[in-house]
């Protein structure tokens, strides 16, 4: 059991919300209790959203269980299939009703629904959100893809299948045990008709699915960064990979003067951090080079756009996170490479733009794009590396930064921070423990510790003894940063409502780094203003326990946090006393401790902790100015 | 496709619910039963205000992933003053065996414990989860009593969305509470009221209660979990919420006696609910009159400009917290608004019974839900102003019906004379805002 106060991830089923709410035509039916309906606020709040994300509950009572929770089930799925006429359905658990083990799976196929039906075995006991959002992602990808496949190769069984039958969704065995239920086949809706034939191909066959029903998709791993691992996808794919093989050489002999290359973006979701956004950015980025973009998906996308996703050139992957298992699916199914660089800041976007004119066969571009003022082509190029190089942003040298959120933006912001600011790393994390291993990897790279945790006191605690001037975490973060009194700024979900601004801001692409450079400039004391705050630290209103001017008045919440190890706290000008025999009470003497007031607020408490870590060292039980003078010598050497 | 019972399996059962002993008068009164898919929080959503409410007081949710990051969703802000709430999120290895989950709650309570030496008490609060996998609260809180006492007091409730309905978490928190009340010393009547109310609220009934001459009055839940209120035969107790059937119960077993009564939503409803203690105690009307006059007629003066605004405004009601049917009584004989469907949860026909009798006779009620049919009559219907949950305001705003948040009426003090206004001012901005935007 894990006590917790604040989740950065949600259950996996609300990632399995967030793939069916951003796409057309899918519909979720969720055997789940009342109270789980609360995550619709989450897309029609905090998102915004319109509409209702396209999710029918059971909602299920204490008094069903073990009774008919099963047949509820049922008619739950016939009424919104037929409220709703989806193309394809989504069936599911939450985490209550993961335990009563009704089969939600079986019952659907039951239930005989001439569309196809997907269902998601996501375990709430053991996985979250991200996770719950790539597996059904996935699993979307691999049977409504792979039957459009089986269907252009004219399949005779699967077209049969869709007239006679209801097709059957990949994953279902016809020989699993019919449970009782009405006959939708026997009496199809004209609209079902009508409509099944589209999706005709969805594959009648069980194959591939023993091996894939408990893959675990990120474990250790991110896909789309780390070479190979296959994360526990078998080669039960062997038929797909024929057809694949035709269709990738196809694409690769295609002359270019004919056809534009194509490509498919995945990731993008709903109750994304800024995805759509970053959405545009990139397929304007992608026109600007001259790609074509075949598929969206999820976002926006309809089953019908899953079938053809396979007939792209190759996949750009915007967040591993969600579309790397689906990803690594279409390269073995249909041979379709895709990126590993996620685009966010400026020397990421110039990579993401290299890798891509490879992926789709074009030369290398000639000179350096997307610098603004710089004779750049690009038209939506990037203010990011001049502002970097401009006198006034001196100042930013060497400020300390903690980076802390999902491993796409956190890694990214780590590069963007040093790379393109020229700050200091002092802390990098995530809370995706499936991306460990790359999270470790980075920090060793930056000298930093590595923190991979997702109790948001383990976080706080770690931003405390970073001492940082600017945190770049997530709403969480953003909530230690203010009662710590450091600058914050937001850079990865969980997401709040202010974290979907009216105005268009990208994280990623040039726009993207325009972005970055203002979110994060903008909380921090500027320049000028901090050698001010220096000089006349005593003037009573233009004190260091003051906000930036530009974020208007009221004091800081804790200038100082108060971890510090000494018992002597800076209301005890004296002495103090020893607190048990073990450690020494260091005592500030009252002009050292004014003197330490002095010293501006986000080094304070390092300094603080630096004397005396010093006088300890040394044996000395009081501090005086000329100790805290010798100790900053000291430190600076 | 017929009908309320959708469900039909679930048809059965429909007669031992919540809405049992009809009473004379209104049990005549017709009402749409539904039972198909709810929009509403379960009952843990009541701890986002309790844990505010009673100081010394800590809320541990034995849990999932999913009742976690509910709370932080429907608290809709997170409050970081770090709340005395948390979740023990089961794990799978918590799932293997009984015995295991056992021993995991008590170090998660052991740890919570030292980290939180200030808790007076804490509730071990059930989810789905927990109970359907029959984790046992109420011996696991018993064993911890023992290690605990007397520093924390243990107890236990279910806050599930199996067994309760958003505010019924308030209601099965102030039961588990009931038995822990001392007893009554005396044999003289004292007044208890019954139901989570804004501190500035109970100051205010406390004062006017005083002013008529009423000198014993406590409320349950208390500010300090140390200062539980004393109970017994002589005990009279008043309803400050319509959603506490089982509190009532365990009351009555106590042998405390209910005084029936509207609830104090709006200046005729706070009179009257003042009125129904008043008569109890045998307050002498002139005294009634003179205590609760001055408040009263600033209350219906605060309500006159929102009278002009709303009158013959209609009004649509989606289930939510149970205050529906005072909402709508104080709405229609207060403020003139037309009412359209009102939606409750549950009603408890005696509890009420005094609200009922008040309502205009064409009003339809419905009782559970299914909704998506709610939404077509409410698309059909087109009220001015639709009270509905989270989930639904912003999609029916976008088909152009005007809504209100109903959550908002249970983090905004409403009871009492001085927030008649206030309560109104709910109704009447989204009205308002709607003459306003041009956009
Ligand atoms: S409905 Fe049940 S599982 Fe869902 S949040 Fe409420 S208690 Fe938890
Ligand atoms: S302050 Fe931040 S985290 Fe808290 S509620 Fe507002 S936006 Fe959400």
């Amino acid at each position: 059991m894990q006590l917790t106060v604040w989740t950065y991830e949600g259950p996996p089923h609300v990632g399995a919300m967030r793939v069916a709410t951003a796409m057309e035509g899918v519909h979720y039916v969720l055997h789940a209790p009342q109270g789980d309906t609360y995550a619709d606020l989450l897309f029609t709040m905090i998102e915004r959203r319109d509409r209702r994300p396209p999710v029918t509950y059971t909602t299920f009572e204490a008094r069903d269980l073990g009774k008919d929770t099963a047949a509820l089930f049922q008619t739950t799925l016939r009424e919104a299939y037929e409220r709703f006429r989806p193309e394809a359905v989504l069936v599911g658990a939450s985490c209550t009703a993961e335990l009563i083990q009704d089969d939600p799976a079986g019952l659907a196929k039951a239930a005989g629904l001439p569309v196809p039906v997907i269902p998601l075995e996501l375990p709430s006991y053991q996985r979250k959100e991200n996770w719950g959002a790539a597996e059904t992602f996935y699993q979307i990808v691999r049977t409504l893809a792979a039957g459009r496949d089986a269907a252009a190769d004219g399949n005779p069984s699967s077209s049969e299948g869709a007239t006679r039958h209801p097709p059957l969704p990949a994953g279902i065995s016809p020989a699993r045990g019919e449970i009782g239920g009405f006959d939708a086949a026997a009496n199809p809706s004209p609209q079902a008709l009508t409509q099944s034939p589209r999706l005709q191909g969805c594959s009648l066959e069980d194959g591939g699915t023993a091996g894939a029903r408990s893959i675990s998709p990120l474990v250790g791993e991110m896909p789309g960064r780390a070479e190979g691992g296959d994360a526990g996808i078998d080669s039960s794919a062997e038929p797909e990979k024929t057809a694949a093989d035709v269709h990738g050489e196809a694409a690769h002999f295609a002359p270019r003067e004919v056809r534009r290359p194509t490509c498919n973006i995945l990731g993008p979701t709903a109750l994304g951090f800024r995805h759509r956004d970053d959405l545009v950015e990139i397929r304007k980025l992608l026109g600007a080079i001259g790609i074509d973009v075949a598929v969206v998906a999820p976002l926006g996308a309809s089953p019908a756009d899953i079938a053809r996703l396979g007939e792209a050139d190759f996949n750009v992957v915007l967040y591993p996170e969600i579309a790397g298992v689906a990803a690594k699916w279409l390269k073995r199914s249909f041979g379709q490479e895709f990126t590993t660089v996620v685009p966010i800041g400026f020397g990421a976007t110039q990579d993401f733009v290299a890798e891509v004119r490879r992926l789709a066969g074009l030369p290398e571009a000639d000179e350096r794009q997307g610098e603004k003022g710089e004779g750049a082509s690009t038209e939506a190029g990037s203010n990011l590396p001049w502002f970097s190089r401009s006198v006034d942003s001196t100042y930013l040298t060497g400020k300390r930064v903690f980076v802390f959120g999902d491993a796409t933006h956190a890694l990214a912001a780590a590069r963007v921070a040093t790379e393109e600011f020229g700050f200091t790393l002092c802390g990098l994390g995530t809370y995706a423990r499936e991306f460990a291993r790359d999270i470790r990897a980075a920090a060793r790279e930056y000298g930093v510790e590595p923190l991979i945790s997702d109790d948001y006191l383990d976080v706080e605690q770690a931003i405390v003894a970073a001492q940082p001037e600017l945190v770049l975490g997530t709403q969480m973060e953003r909530h230690v940063a203010k009662r710590l009194g450091i600058a914050c700024a937001v850079i990865s979900a969980p997401v709040h409502v202010q974290d979907y601004p009216a105005r268009h801001s990208p994280q990623m692409g040039f726009e993207g780094a325009n972005v970055l450079w203002d979110t994060w400039v903008h909380p921090l004391v500027m320049g000028l203003e901090e050698h001010l705050l220096g000089m006349f630290r005593d003037d009573f209103e233009f004190n260091d326990g003051a906000k930036p001017s530009h974020l208007g008045a009221g004091a800081r919440v804790a200038a100082e946090p108060e971890t510090s190890a000494a018992p002597a706290s800076a209301a005890a000008p004296f002495p103090a006393a020893a607190a048990d025999g073990e450690t020494i009470a260091l005592g500030w003497l009252t002009d050292a401790e004014a003197e330490l007031r002095k010293i501006p607020f986000f080094v304070r408490g390092k300094a603080r902790r630096n004397t005396e870590k010093f006088a300890l060292e040394r044996g000395l039980s009081e501090i005086t100015v000329e100790t805290l003078y010798d100790a900053k010598a000291h430190y600076s050497r | 496709m017929t009908g309320a019972a959708v469900h039909p399996g679930r048809a059965a059962s429909q007669a031992q619910g919540r809405a049992a002993s009809p009473m004379a008068g209104c049990a005549e009164r017709p009402i749409l039963r539904e039972r198909g898919q709810r929009e509403v929080f379960c009952g843990l959503t009541g701890i986002v205000w309790l844990h505010r409410k009673i100081q010394d007081a800590f809320f541990l949710v034995v849990g999932s992933r999913t009742c976690a990051h509910l709370m932080q969703s429907a608290a809709g802000v997170m409050i970081f003053a770090e709340p005395r709430f948390a979740t023990a999120v089961m794990e799978e290895r918590d799932l293997a065996g009984l015995a295991d989950a056992n021993e995991e709650l008590d170090a998660a309570v052991s740890r919570l414990v030292e980290r939180r030496p200030d808790i007076r008490m804490l509730f071990l609060v059930g989810s789905c989860p927990s109970e359907v996998i029959k984790l046992d609260l109420s011996r696991a809180a018993a064993r911890l009593s023992e290690r605990y006492a007397p520093d924390v007091r243990i107890l236990n409730y279910s806050g599930s969305g199996i067994e309760t309905t958003f505010t019924q978490g308030e209601d099965n928190c102030l039961a588990a509470l009931v038995p822990q009340l001392p007893e009554a010393e005396t044999t003289s009547p004292q007044l208890l009221v019954v139901g989570a109310l804004a501190d500035v609220v109970e100051d205010q009934f406390a004062r006017l209660f005083s002013a008529m001459g009423i000198e014993t009055v406590r409320f349950l839940p208390p500010r300090k979990a140390r200062d539980l209120p004393p109970v017994g035969p002589s005990t009279r107790y008043l309803l400050a919420q319509p959603f506490l059937g089982e509190t009532a119960r365990c009351l009555e077993e106590r042998g405390a006696g209910r005084i029936a009564a509207p609830f104090p939503l709006g200046a005729e409803g706070t009179t009257l609910w003042l009125k129904a203690a008043a008569d109890a105690f045998g307050v002498d009307p002139m005294r009634f009159r003179s205590a609760t006059a001055a408040a009263e007629a600033r209350a219906k003066r605060a309500l006159e400009p929102y009278r002009a605004e709303l009158s013959g405004r209609s009004v649509f009601f989606f289930p939510d917290s149970q205050l529906e049917i005072p909402l709508a009584r104080m709405l229609s004989r207060e403020l003139g608004m037309a009412l359209t469907e009102v939606g409750t949860p549950y009603l408890h026909r005696q509890h009420a019974a005094e609200e009922l009798a008040l309502l205009p006779e064409d009003v339809f009620l419905s009782e559970g839900q299914d909704v998506d049919r709610q939404l077509e009559r409410a698309r059909a219907e087109r009220p001015d102003i639709t009270v509905c949950g989270l989930g639904l305001a912003n999609p029916l705003e976008a088909e152009g019906l005007t809504t209100k948040w109903s959550i908002e009426l249970l983090f905004t003090p409403i009871q009492g004379y001085e927030q008649a206004g206030d309560l109104a001012g709910l109704f009447a901005r989204p009205l308002d805002r709607k003459t306003r935007l041009k956009v």
